[in-house]
């Protein structure tokens, strides 16, 4: 059980990485807002409690791995990266600029902590079952974390990574879906419904837990669970709310794409976000 | 000088035909307002299907709506139509030679600060390589609209390449708008730049700056790669006796390519290839990325004064 | 129709199913290449679309208002050109020129070729979304048809099936059926060693289709799992056949071997005897 202040800490830490994404967003005038708030959570859980990391040595053989196969929600990654000590905070501010190291979406040969190249969507999971394999394969007890969008459900490459995963038993696997239920084109439910999302995910043979992506308690005590499941990979439904914590912006699929900030909008989501640091 | 980019161009151009031409139907992978075709989906509801984020599931879909008498216009990026879903295309649009248009969006580098991921530098060499493909990339947005139209007379796949950013308007809306026909924008002998989609004014702008120093550089508008016009590549070969290409696009099997085939097969001139020099580019501002890659104003500039030098070494 | 009568289309279908698998073992064993196993498993489905259920035109392949079929695994494509043989869309003879240089009749089908190919097919895992556009534009023109595609178990591992089904789920595509050969083996293997696509059912129905199971070699159930699909309304169908690979040749049956491979003049000979003899073939 998570004691109330880590949970205080948690909450602090994502404030902070909404923050700096929101800044580096601004600062590039371009980047992904939306998809990037609503995985701040689950990013935070993953970086902060859950994954056996060492910023030191971002190459550590037996580190847990991260794929953040929604590539185009870069920004939290980035931020959640430099907020652990990867690289400094400054380097943000070249996000998405010539000759930065911070891609406009991940580059694993630029970017101390990115682990594998994604963008293109569907793919990322794929590459987690490759080193999910490989990992089992070596006899090491890491444990590879992927994060996929809802819109990238679409794409059949996860379903074949998905059949994939369950032939091999990857129980070192956690596929966790940010469920926002937005896609670039508009409600999912319009575009191309997903649910039911965790019958889908059964039926592929995955172990499938749903919580509030935004909740640090059923986050953390999902992952403890799928570290218990053996002999399948468990895929975490994570319901939350796209551009979540700056009002504007959430359940608004105008800001899932490149989006221009303006120094009114970019005042407003800080003045949001400060707010809610002083609550927390 | 008016800039309007040709995905822009796209989207109005498909509404237009849309209306008269009622076996248009469009395709799209969730990036509607990207690629424009937003417009058409509002106007005509009935005839947009978006297929998700899905691409290949997309293309031979497309095959099957054609294969039903329908002319399909296919839209996403342009690196996802050629690579992700490029056997769907060879295979089930070019090998039956379906009525299929791709339309795309995002190509060459215009997709810029969104990096490699995003950045189309292979497709026009991975469509060339297609038996049955017709490969057009418009300079503006006037010509983008005949391009359309072309592409909808034509019976056959076509693959419609457009950019991301805003491009000048070069042409009179008199255009005479030929498939396979080059257009020729500027008169001159001592050189030809043969140039490609948003590239064309970057060669205009060349033209005048060397026509300033006394150079007369021919500008050749090679809207369509394949079929190339061999014609006016081999007239510009005799001519003017040397030749630069002009493409974002890695310069195999690009336009660069294809014109070196032409110019090897029958005349042979000096020929320099403008375009990304067999590397991946990175994130970053559009005219930057143009500038580090060699591919800008003055490198296209330096590639005339090369090949004219080598000219006169040849004829000695 | 009546018990008596059924039963009645059913013998005349199994004999017309039977002619199939003679003719297909003959075309194969003359091209000497082919592929017999998942040829043989389809035949019995084949017969019923093809002698009862589609609405077709021998003299106007390209009539509009056609059913369509599309055979996604297209490598069994031999059972498909015997029957649009058998139904005049070409000459018999034809048959003996499967795979030969300058003939019609490509090793995978080509819809460019052959009258009554309504989808060149070869590549696995993409006539499901062919179907979809097939069937989205029978609905934008307020045609009747019905859109059959016949999809092999292995392909099913294609992500681009799924990609499919979840689009066909969204358009509520009730004219189109997808017919699972489900004769549970692969070219490596047997589809549980080489990518398990259990539960199968499930995976249909978490993807918003209307699921069947049926015998796939036992004509009445064929016959009655296409009239259900034909009553389904708003839903896309599958119906999962179970089959046998190599149905009624005894040593092609099951054997993953018989995916490919043409038999040699002895096994001709025994097949065509187990199946009752060549005279039905002139």
């Amino acid at each position: 059980m998570l004691k109330n202040e880590e949970i205080q800490h948690l909450k602090k830490v994502a404030n902070q990485i909404r923050i700096d994404l929101i800044d580096m967003i601004s600062y590039a005038q371009s980047g992904h807002p939306g998809g990037a708030l609503s995985a701040v959570e689950i990013v935070t859980s993953l970086y902060f409690r859950v994954m056996n990391i060492k910023p030191s040595d971002p190459k550590w053989e037996d580190r847990d791995r991260f794929i953040l196969s929604k590539g185009h929600a870069c920004a939290v990654l980035y931020a959640s990266l430099a907020e652990k000590g990867y690289f400094p905070k400054e380097t943000l501010k070249t996000f998405r600029k010539f000759q930065s190291i911070l891609q406009g979406h991940p580059d694993m040969r630029k970017t101390p902590g990115v682990e594998m190249n994604s963008g293109t969507l569907g793919n990322g999971i794929s590459a987690g079952v490759g080193m999910s394999l490989g990992a089992k394969l070596s006899n090491k007890n890491l444990r590879v974390y992927v994060l996929l969008g809802c819109g990238e459900l679409n794409e059949g490459v996860v379903w074949e990574s998905a059949m994939a995963a369950s032939h091999f038993k990857l129980d070192n696997m956690t596929a966790i879906v940010d469920f926002n239920k937005l896609q670039s084109d508009g409600e999912m439910e319009k575009i191309m419904n997903m649910n039911p999302l965790s019958a889908k995910w059964q039926a592929f043979g995955w172990h499938t837990i749903e919580v509030n992506g935004h909740n640090f308690e059923e986050l953390i005590l999902a992952f403890e669970e799928a570290k218990k499941i053996k002999g399948k990979p468990t895929a975490i439904i994570a319901h939350t709310i796209k551009g979540k914590g700056v009002s504007y912006m959430e359940n608004k699929p105008q800001y899932h794409g490149t989006y221009k900030m303006s120094s009114e909008e970019t005042r407003i989501a800080l003045e949001d976000l400060t707010k809610e640091r002083t609550v927390i | 000088m008016q800039m309007i980019p040709t995905r822009e161009a796209y989207g109005e151009a498909l509404v237009e035909i849309g209306e008269k031409n009622k076996k248009i139907i469009v395709l799209e992978a969730d990036i509607s307002k990207s690629t424009r075709t937003i417009y058409f989906a509002k106007k005509f509801p009935e005839r947009f299907f978006n297929v998700g984020v899905a691409e290949q599931n997309e293309m031979a879909v497309a095959a099957g709506i054609a294969a039903t008498g329908k002319i399909p216009f296919v839209s996403t990026y342009a690196v996802f139509a050629s690579m992700r879903a490029c056997e769907q295309v060879r295979t089930f649009i070019a090998y039956p030679r379906l009525n299929v248009k791709i339309a795309v969006s995002h190509g060459g580098l215009t997709a810029a600060n969104d990096g490699v991921t995003h950045q189309a530098t292979e497709d026009i060499g991975i469509m060339r390589t297609i038996p049955n493909m017709t490969i057009i990339m418009p300079a503006d947005a006037v010509s983008t609209k005949k391009a359309v139209i072309a592409s909808v007379e034509y019976e056959g796949p076509v693959y419609l390449r457009f950019t991301r950013d805003s491009v000048p308007v070069l042409y009179d809306e008199d255009l005479k708008f030929e498939i396979g026909k080059s257009i020729m924008l500027r008169q001159g002998f001592d050189a030809t730049l043969i140039a490609l989609g948003d590239m064309v004014s970057k060669a205009l702008e060349a033209h005048n700056i060397l026509k300033e120093e006394g150079i007369g550089v021919r500008v050749l508008d090679m809207h369509t790669v394949k079929p190339i016009d061999k014609e006016a590549v081999i007239k510009a070969a005799v001519e003017t006796g040397a030749i630069v290409t002009v493409e974002d696009h890695n310069i195999i099997n690009g336009l660069g390519g294809a014109v070196a085939e032409v110019i090897v097969e029958n005349e042979l001139v000096p020929v320099k290839r403008i375009g990304l020099q067999d590397t991946f580019a990175e994130s970053g501002e559009y005219e930057k990325l143009l500038t580090k890659y060699k591919m800008n104003v003055v490198d296209i500039i330096n590639a005339v004064k090369l090949v004219i030098g080598r000219k006169k070494y040849a004829k000695k | 129709m009546n018990i008596e009568n059924r039963e009645k289309l059913a013998k005349e279908l199994e004999k017309k199913a039977n002619e199939l698998r003679i003719r297909i073992i003959q075309m194969i064993y003359e091209a000497k290449s082919g592929h017999p196993g998942g040829s043989l498993s389809i035949a019995d489905i084949i017969a019923v679309l093809y002698f009862h259920f589609m609405r077709i035109d021998p003299k106007n392949p390209s009539w509009e208002d056609r059913d369509r079929f599309i055979l996604s695994k297209g490598h069994t494509c031999p059972v498909w050109y015997v029957a649009l043989a058998m139904r005049g869309f070409f000459p018999l003879e034809k048959l003996s020129t499967l795979r030969q240089i300058n003939g019609i009749l490509q090793g995978h089908p080509d819809m460019r070729k052959v009258p009554g190919i309504d989808m060149t097919t070869g590549s696995l895992g993409q006539g499901l979304s062919i179907g979809d556009g097939m069937a989205l534009m029978g609905k934008l023109d307020k045609k009747n048809y019905k859109v059959y595609v016949v999809l092999g178990d292995g392909e099913l591992n294609e992500g681009q099936i799924w990609e499919a089904a979840m689009l066909a789920n969204k358009y509520k595509l009730d004219n189109l059926i997808a017919i699972v050969d489900y004769n549970k083996l692969q070219l490596d293997g047997p589809t549980e060693v080489v990518m398990p696509l259990e539960p199968l059912a499930d995976k249909w129905r978490a993807f918003g289709w209307y699921v069947i199971e049926i015998d796939g070699h036992n004509i009445l159930e064929i016959i009655e799992g296409i009239e259900e699909a034909h009553r389904v309304k708003n839903k896309p169908i599958v119906i999962i056949a179970h089959t046998i690979k190599g149905k009624c040749v005894s040593y092609m049956e099951n054997e993953c071997d018989w995916h490919g491979k043409a038999p040699n003049k002895e096994q001709f000979e025994i097949a065509i005897k187990e199946l009752g003899g060549i005279k039905l073939c002139k």
